[in-house]
């Protein structure tokens, strides 16, 4: 297990004061001013070298996704950070937890990061409906500028630097970069065609870096302890500490600090309470929000959550939003509203998406009910794949995903359901 | 895709609102989020603006507040927008309220982790006070309004009403804050559970402990 010290959000459960003089104490703005000094392209570097791959679902290198950044202006545009705290996937609830109550790291690593990509300023877009926390935030940057942490001649590095938030009105979709950047220039939250790539023409077309809180809030640690501090914690190619949010059917649901690659088994023993009704309970899990296919009790128990082990299993670790199930599971029940959530978040723009997530709840509600013919149920696989892969951003997938792994591992689940739906039919017409 | 359509623009609805402006302290707010975007990008603000508009509104109608079209209209001249991106924005955001609610929103989350810790007993609850999907109770309190994923899954079930979240809930639990709101009274917010401060796990904290206790520093450590 990860130790206390090794632990990168010490404040996680909100137990002490978020303000600025408590997170000082903490080791938060601790001569900021020296890790600036080190330079754009040294942080890079720590940060290429450290591993972190985004913590917002995809996993991208986040050094690397710095790198693609301008080093100079030549035409005299800005270049702009954008923090992503939209977060809306189902069983994700871990920037929530960084925003109320440790917002300085978010901060301050708004501040060291958009200096390494040479950002004028950062924008952190929040959820609508996390109120209080952007409440908090907005204190919190307040209490900032007061400082002198950020503005002018921020933390006296001699780089000007803003910090703003932008609060979203409840739209999934705007946690999709593309779709935020639209959002944040006042229009409907719809994703653009990439290319052009934000790091080349994003917010008010100029160059942009979209990153999730808990990649920005982790950098200022890092760059203190070392990249290869952090390194030191998971597998290869799957580095460093991560927040794991664990919900649905475990006697203790939480939010965790952990290592990367920490066994499931582990993860749920140590800190939840192992599964309701015990181990044998257990049916299934969605490893990383709901956009992820679900894996069988079977095979998750010992698997490494992380980026690879997870895809090893045919799903992801996304935002490690861990959704248990256990055996009073309606799993298709479960999965159904999975789709409807994304029918109702589909923005609308691509037809696969906007007509396919609803024909696939739709269809998703027959078979959990069994009312319906066995030849739909590869109809309806045959139908996500015509989504998936066609549309300009990735709810296509997301929607589809979920559906081809309930169809992969509980087939007989719903041949059963159609079988018994039928059987009843014939009995109550005879 | 969320189903929204502006409330009718009516007579009435000009008579009521057609006059509507910030008032000081509003339009205090709504210059200083202007402020946040560069030179000619005020277009921005549209997401603010709205967001102050139906809070004005809310106070003048002692509700959780809503857009009416007039009110929309405001917005845009205020911005120097085109009416229709304005309205496009409100409708496809659902925090914007497009018909008029209750004092009090009472929005359930229903989604897959809410679900599975006992979401479908919060709306029957919700529905044993008269509560139904979409409507206003008759005594004006409520409104009831199903939610996608609110991001508090490890406190799940929970409801957002208005401004806060109450987590943790059973059906008991969300009574007696209906109970307490009715009565005028302020509820505790967020974790429900006994013992439970926010997202650890309840009464079992299993790191961290030291911070429980004392604002610790852990650098010493290192």
């Amino acid at each position: 297990m990860l130790a206390d010290k090794d632990r990168i959000f010490t404040n996680l459960y909100g137990f002490q004061d978020w303000g600025l003089k408590s997170a000082q104490q903490r080791g938060d703005w601790d001569d900021t001013k020296s890790l600036i000094a080190r330079g754009h392209d040294h942080i890079i570097e720590e940060m290429k070298a450290s591993g972190l791959r985004g913590r917002g679902g995809a996993g991208f290198p986040t050094g690397l996704k710095w790198s693609f950044m301008p080093k100079e202006s030549k035409d005299g545009r800005p270049s702009f950070l954008v923090i992503n705290a939209d977060e809306s996937e189902p069983g994700s609830c871990k920037d929530r937890e960084i925003i109320r109550h440790d917002p300085h790291k978010l901060i301050e690593g708004a501040l060291v990061s958009g200096y390494a990509m040479r950002a004028r300023a950062a924008y952190i877009y929040i959820r609508g409906e996390y109120i209080r926390e952007a409440e908090t935030l907005q204190v919190a940057i307040d209490e900032a500028y007061a400082a002198g942490l950020i503005g002018k001649n921020a933390s006296k590095s001699g780089y000007d630097f803003d910090v703003f938030l932008h609060r979203g009105a409840g739209a999934y979709i705007c946690g999709e970069e593309t779709a935020m950047i639209e959002s944040l220039e006042g229009k409907k939250g719809q994703p653009r065609l990439k290319p052009p790539f934000p790091a080349g023409a994003g917010l008010y077309g100029c160059p942009t870096t979209v990153n999730n809180v808990e990649s920005i809030a982790v950098v200022p640690t890092i760059l203190r302890r070392g990249a290869s501090w952090f390194a030191s914690f998971g597998r290869e190619n799957n580095k460093g500490t991560k927040l794991f949010q664990i919900s649905g059917h475990v006697n203790k649901p939480c939010v965790v600090e952990e290592a990367l690659s920490i066994p499931f088994s582990e993860l749920i023993e140590k800190h939840c309470g192992g599964i309701t009704g015990g181990k044998d309970n257990l049916l299934a899990v969605i490893p990383g929000g709901s956009s992820v296919p679900l894996v069988p009790a079977e095979q998750i128990w010992d698997a490494p959550m992380d980026f690879d082990g997870l895809k090893d299993l045919g799903s992801g670790l996304g935002t490690a939003g861990i959704i248990v199930m256990d055996k009073s599971t309606d799993i298709v029940r479960a999965i159904s509203r999975i789709s409807y959530f994304y029918k109702h978040e589909s923005c609308g723009q691509c037809t696969p998406c906007r007509e396919g997530t609803g024909w696939m709840w739709r269809m998703m509600e027959r078979l959990r009910a069994g009312d319906a013919a066995i030849e739909e149920i590869d109809m309806l696989q045959q139908v996500t794949k015509q989504v998936e892969g066609h549309t300009i951003c990735a709810l296509g997938d997301a929607a589809a995903w979920p559906i081809q792994g309930l169809i992969r591992h509980f087939r007989p689940e719903l041949e059963r359901r159609i079988e018994e739906h039928n059987t009843k039919f014939v009995e109550t017409a005879a | 895709m969320a189903d929204r359509n502006p409330a009718p623009d009516t007579p009435e609805l000009r008579e009521r609102w057609g006059a509507f402006e910030f008032t000081e302290s509003y339009r205090e707010r709504a210059d200083k989020a202007i402020a946040r975007y560069p030179e000619g990008r005020q277009r921005s603000a549209v997401m603010p603006l709205l967001d102050l508009a139906q809070r004005q509104v809310g106070e003048e109608t002692d509700t959780q507040g809503w857009l009416p079209l007039p009110v929309i209209e405001y917005v845009a001249d205020y911005l120097d927008m085109p009416v229709i991106r304005v309205l496009e924005v409100a409708s496809f955001y659902f925090m914007y309220n497009m018909k008029p609610v209750g004092k009090y929103h009472v929005q359930v989350c229903g989604t897959t982790p809410c679900m599975l810790r006992g979401s479908d007993g919060l709306f029957e609850t919700c529905k044993k006070r008269g509560m139904s999907k979409g409507h206003v109770s008759e005594d004006g309190l409520w409104t009831l309004t199903e939610v996608e994923c609110m991001g508090n899954c490890a406190t799940a079930p929970m409801v957002q009403i208005n401004d806060d979240n109450y987590e943790d809930l059973t059906p008991e639990r969300l009574d007696a804050i209906l109970d307490a709101l009715a009565k005028g009274e302020q509820p505790k917010t967020g974790t429900q559970e006994p013992g439970r401060h926010t997202s650890e796990p309840a009464n079992a904290l299993s790191s961290l402990e030291k911070m429980a206790e004392e604002n610790h520093d852990y650098r010493s450590e290192w």
